[in-house]
């Protein structure tokens, strides 16, 4: 098998999409959002509950997706848990840079370390897509998901 | 050593699409250092030298804008477009040339049916009757007579195996129904739909029928004067020509009738600063310059086509086919959407726990390509309660080596995904 291939879908990734962590619906949350990719016709939606000022205190996914967009929104949730404002920006751009193969000086080497078997994507332009959906719907929670909550919706 | 050319001997032998491969430049290309396997024609064909060659040739020595100028090369080059379409009269079967609209694509083909014919005298309950297995192009342009004038959507559903429920059929076309729109060919399942039923059944009903050609055409022999029908779609790009050109064919009494939608040059007959009269069909529907070189792609790629024995090339394609729908069936964890008597060259399947794009990918880097995704066939999709499904679609190109590199790439992304 080819080195690309082989450094796209190895372990951790696949196990993340069998054993999604932080999977299924958040009865009561702060803030939520709905993620759809007109491409492939995946959804997910994230579920979150912020403090006060701010820090995600806790946070939920589900949806159904490709192995990518899975493993993707299973360790963006282990991440996120517990981060302050700033920080979940930091490391959704530094996210977004990394699956670009682009430099992402935003991260802690922790981080870094964590998501670097995500770093594999940037040799499949076409999929960068499935591993960015949770991202982007997480970001929109925190932006525009109170109403979402409110308003009974997504 | 030349043979003499003999009638049955184009009977007797089988189709060889080892050497119509070699008419085709790309597919000897590699990719990822593998040999290239295109098995996404259905998305869109590859194009023979000789589509390429002629368009290249035809802009070099007789280009010019057409139906405008009186010199030589505007003249030589209306020659070429009019002579374009009597091809594509040639090719549907149409009584007369004057039937074929040219579009740029099948999409465009089905909009000028619902904005021109059809939006002036739809009224609010009216129906429109399709079936759950239309592509978007055949559905997105009767939404917007939903939205716009309150048109009724009617949806005909198909059977587990992938076949149009002609009794739900029957049961769909009423009093308020003013056309049924359906496939002749689904892009998805590859189920061929029984035109002539259709046709005859709505017909007694007093309704017309438009069938979106865009897959069936490339793979049936379409005779729209034997099938009565009243408006057929097709797009120049399945059909191994370029991008950028399609026809409707519609009967001349519709034409005639039918509203211009875009307005412009070439298409009027005379314009004063408070009246407009419209040039006749079909021009009154070919505002602009048109895709003049793409129609004379178009053109030769339909000689090319007719000039092969279709009959030979049906059965080359069914046989991938089947080949393909045996191989698969030894994989117990990949479901085959689609099994309709009598489908064309196409194979959907979804598989437990596989994503259609996790498999594409793989199969991609093995140099296979085939498309994942929901097809523009949302609905469908919906029926059968599945978010996407892989496809692989089959071209006279295409052989059996082909398919079992799909079936060996299919092994392999099933290794990769579950270890």
């Amino acid at each position: 098998m080819d080195n690309a291939l082989r450094e796209l879908y190895q372990e951790v990734i696949l196990d993340h999409s069998r054993h999604p962590r932080h999977y299924g619906a958040m009865p009561a949350p702060s803030h939520k959002a709905e993620g759809y990719n007109p491409l492939c016709g995946d959804r997910v939606s994230v579920y979150l509950k912020l403090d006060a000022d701010g820090r995600v205190a806790d946070i939920a996914f589900e949806g159904k997706g490709c192995a990518i967009s899975q493993a993707s929104a299973s360790m963006m949730a282990s991440l996120l848990k517990g981060r302050s404002r700033e920080e979940a920006d930091k490391l959704l751009e530094g996210f977004l840079h990394l699956v670009r193969g682009e430099e992402a000086a935003g991260l802690t080497d922790d981080d870094r370390e964590t998501l670097e078997v995500m770093g594999g994507i940037s040799e499949f332009p076409m999929r960068v897509k499935c591993a960015t959906l949770a991202w982007h719907t997480f970001r929109n929670a925190v932006e525009e998901g109170k109403n979402a909550v409110e308003e009974g919706t997504t | 050593m030349t043979v003499p050319f003999r009638k049955e001997m184009k009977v007797a032998m089988p189709f060889d699409a080892e050497a119509v491969r070699g008419q085709f430049p790309i597919l000897s290309r590699t990719v990822y250092g593998k040999p290239l396997v295109y098995l996404d024609s259905g998305a869109s064909a590859q194009k023979p030298s000789i589509v390429l060659d002629t368009m290249l040739d035809f802009t070099q020595t007789e280009y010019a804008n057409v139906h405008r100028g009186v010199h030589f090369l505007s003249a030589a080059a209306t020659d070429r477009y009019e002579a374009a379409r009597r091809t594509v009269q040639k090719f549907l079967h149409a009584a007369r040339e004057d039937e074929i609209v040219f579009t740029k694509g099948g999409t465009e083909a089905i909009n000028l049916v619902a904005y021109s014919w059809l939006m002036p005298i739809i009224r609010p309950g009216d129906e429109i009757v399709l079936s759950v297995m239309e592509h978007h192009s055949n559905i997105v342009p009767w939404h917007f007579l939903r939205e716009r004038c309150g048109a009724v959507l009617r949806w005909v559903d198909v059977a587990d195996d992938g076949s149009l429920d002609m009794g739900a059929l029957d049961g769909a076309i009423g009093p308020k129904t003013r056309l049924v729109a359906i496939t002749h060919m689904s892009n998805v399942l590859g189920t061929v739909t029984p035109l002539n039923e259709i046709v005859a059944r709505a017909h007694a009903k007093g309704v017309p029928v438009l069938a979106d050609g865009c897959q069936g055409a490339v793979h049936e022999i379409v005779d729209v004067q034997a099938l009565d029908i009243d408006f057929y779609a097709i797009t120049g790009h399945k059909l191994y020509g370029p991008t950028g050109i399609g026809a409707l064919y519609a009967k001349r009494a519709h034409l005639k009738a039918m509203r211009p939608f875009n307005g412009g040059g070439e298409m009027i007959r005379e314009v004063t600063k408070d009246r407009i009269t419209y040039a006749d069909p079909p021009a009154r529907f070919e505002a602009g310059t048109p895709p003049i070189v793409q129609a004379v792609g178009l053109a030769v790629a339909l000689d090319w086509l007719m000039g092969l024995d279709r009959a030979a090339v049906a059965a080359h394609e069914h046989a991938l086919l089947t080949h393909a729908r045996e191989k698969v069936r030894q994989f117990n964890w990949l479901k085959v959407i689609g099994d309709a008597p009598g489908k064309g060259a196409i194979l959907s399947f979804e598989a437990d726990d596989m994503h259609a794009h996790d498999l594409a990918t793989i199969l991609d880097r093995e140099g296979v390509a085939v498309r994942a995704g929901h097809h523009c066939a949302q609905v469908l999709m919906e029926r059968f309660g599945v978010a996407s499904t892989t496809r692989a679609s089959f071209a006279l190109y295409n052989t059996r080596a082909e398919v079992e590199a799909l079936v060996a790439g299919l092994a392999r992304a099933r290794e990769v995904l579950h270890g």
